[in-house]
């Protein structure tokens, strides 16, 4: 038996309602565009981290028509270099979203359904890792671990999720007071029941919007902290990219190519989640919602 | 008499209104949304709980049904104290009471298909296993609420069916666990008033089939009177007058009822009729007035000449008849 059938006069398909919206659009076109190159692109451009030139007159060439986008530090090709580090990128970013948006939704369940004590005592919590600032954090952590990819990963997931929780209780807070909420409870349905299948997804679209609009921070803040070099060191992203391209001196040498691709890619990646997040925000938030 | 299947005594509901930091010399607010109330409700009877918006009339009905705490009282039901039942034994004792709301189209769940609303409560207490015996459930259950055909019904969420239909979805969803006990909270007065009387005939008939016994709340004391045994009348948190309906319409004591009284609308205008219309705006039950707590808006006292007890004594309910209490330093 299905307690949460979906109603039948439901709009289909949200990613269509979206689509109809020319900003939406946009950011659908441009993910749609960087997910193609990033999983296709290596396959036909495969990259090798270790082909490199033993002849100084291969390092930072301009693009050519052996290297479309020219040569790197170490004379590997930056085109092919660009379509494996937007993998990472993205990567990053979905599985921080993944833990941040786990984390941030429960908390901000159980703090929006039970008041008093345990709902006080988690929200506390939330501010305590809402200020908890990324940089030196990530610092220290690195430093303890060493840098790593799943470091990198679990720091945005921690310190991203306070907002996601603070918006979801908001929600559950004006949702439990309702009246069918209320007469659920009063047939003694667990709070288990009443959270998991009358309040959960009455906040879904919510979580749903936010989700799209965290990818985006995710991103930037991989991009951000590997830029500083306290990204994984053997592993190629934008932000690693960026990194190596400017310790290289890549911009005092005038090699716009080396630097311009994975910044563009950091550009267009995240606008294309902000563009779609805000346009699923608009449809499904209620208090955006224009009626 | 039938004998009392809710016997409560002295129910207290308190909410602490929150206001800046809890410093200790500061002493919170506090809404004394229920003051000190002690009723039966006796087996198979409608009672009528009727007062003034904001007089705690829903308080009472969910805090019987525990939806809200109390602060102190005893609830008790047959043999049970419900104000002390916890966990899984206040789980179980919700399926002998249920309670349906004013407004329809807030108490549904909107994602939920008929068929879902009504399966729920039995799946909640696990009364049915059987996906088949479900159907039968909740077909039958729709049948009995007058909503045909049940198979059709029973696919369509709430959005698709009227204020009357939702309404007998509700009252379909509380009969469904065969409660003993139903708290009615205004359960016509959103509806329309076409609609009114067949909700109600549906209501009375499900309770002398299925042997019930209701807390109609409602604000109409008219209505009370064509369809409770009894009534209570709810001052500021606290009972003024309880009665067999026929004897408080026509022979209400405290001055409270028989204001609210002299105000029904009568088919045959009558201009010797004298109305009282009550002044001034029911007091915050954050600060009780002192003494007898209608005492501001009373027209017996300024009649009287603003008598000493009034001020200082908060009168005590006292029988005027068999069955009938009133609480006033000055019944007739």
């Amino acid at each position: 038996m299905n307690a949460t059938a979906v109603p039948a006069s439901r709009p289909p398909n949200l990613w269509v309602q979206v689509w109809e919206i020319p900003l939406g659009r946009a950011g659908i076109i441009l993910l749609g565009i960087v997910l193609v190159l990033s999983l296709v692109g290596p396959v036909v451009f495969p990259f090798n981290p270790k082909d490199i030139t033993s002849t100084a007159a291969d390092i930072l060439q301009p693009p050519s028509s052996m290297h479309w986008l020219g040569t790197d530090e170490l004379g590997r090709d930056v085109f092919r270099e660009t379509l494996v580090g937007a993998r990472l990128s993205l990567l990053v970013g979905l599985l921080a979203t993944a833990i941040s948006i786990t984390l941030g939704s429960i908390i901000g369940l159980l703090a929006g359904y039970y008041r008093g004590a345990v709902g006080i005592t988690l929200m506390r919590v939330t501010d305590f890792f809402l200020v908890l600032p990324l940089l030196p954090l990530i610092i220290i952590l690195a430093a303890i671990f060493g840098q790593s990819f799943s470091i990198t990963i679990m720091v945005i997931g921690l310190t991203s999720w306070p907002s996601t929780a603070r918006i979801v209780r908001s929600q559950v807070i004006s949702l439990r007071e309702r009246q069918f909420i209320e007469r659920i409870r009063s047939l003694g349905a667990t709070d288990l029941r009443v959270i998991a299948v009358h309040i959960l997804p009455n906040v879904l679209p919510l979580i749903y919007a936010n989700t799209v609009l965290v990818i985006a921070g995710s991103i930037l803040s991989e991009a951000t902290l590997a830029f500083l070099g306290l990204g994984d060191p053997v592993r190629v992203s934008w932000g690693t990219m960026l990194h190596f391209g400017f310790v290289a001196g890549a911009a005092g040498r005038g090699a716009w190519w080396y630097l311009l691709p994975p910044g563009l890619g950091i550009v267009l990646v995240v606008l294309g989640f902000t563009l779609a997040g805000h346009t699923l925000d608009q449809l499904l938030n209620p208090r955006l919602r224009e009626f | 008499m039938n004998p009392a299947l809710l016997s409560i005594k002295d129910l207290k509901v308190y909410f602490e209104l929150r206001q800046g930091l809890p410093l200790p010399w500061r002493e919170p607010d506090v809404v004394k949304a229920i003051d000190g109330v002690t009723f039966d409700i006796l087996e198979g009877e409608v009672l009528a709980l009727v007062g003034e918006s904001g007089c705690g009339k829903t308080t009472i009905g969910k805090t019987l049904l525990r939806l809200i705490e109390p602060k102190a009282g005893i609830i008790q039901y047959r043999d049970q104290d419900l104000a002390h039942l916890k966990g899984v034994s206040l789980r179980a004792m919700r399926q002998k009471m249920q309670l349906i709301f004013q407004d329809p189209y807030e108490s549904l769940d909107s994602r939920q298909s008929v068929f879902d609303i009504l399966a729920e409560p039995l799946v909640i207490h696990q009364r049915v296993t059987q996906k088949k015996d479900l159907q039968a459930c909740v077909f039958e259950a729709l049948e009995s609420t007058g909503l045909h055909p049940a198979a059709e019904i029973a696919q369509r969420y709430p959005h698709h069916l009227s204020g009357g239909q939702r309404q007998r979805v509700a009252i379909a969803a509380a009969m469904i666990l065969e409660p003993e006990f139903i708290v009615a909270d205004e359960p016509v007065s959103m509806l329309d008033v076409s609609v009114r009387a067949g909700i109600l005939q549906l209501m009375l008939a499900l309770r002398h089939q299925k042997n019930l016994t209701y807390l109609f709340i409602t604000h109409d004391l008219s209505l009370a009177w064509v369809i409770a045994d009894r009534i209570m009348v709810l001052y500021l948190g606290k009972v003024i007058e309880i009665g067999p309906s026929d004897r408080l319409i026509h022979a209400g004591t405290h001055p409270y009822t028989q204001a609210l009284v002299s105000v029904i609308p009568s088919p045959i205008p009558d201009r010797s009729r004298e109305q009282i219309i009550l002044k001034g705006e029911t007091p915050s039950p954050v600060h009780v007035p002192e003494g007898c707590r209608f005492h501001p808006r009373c027209w017996k006292f300024q009649r009287l000449g603003s008598p000493k007890e009034c001020l200082t004594q908060e009168p005590d309910l006292r029988q005027v008849a068999e069955g009938h209490l009133a609480a006033c330093h000055f019944l007739d």
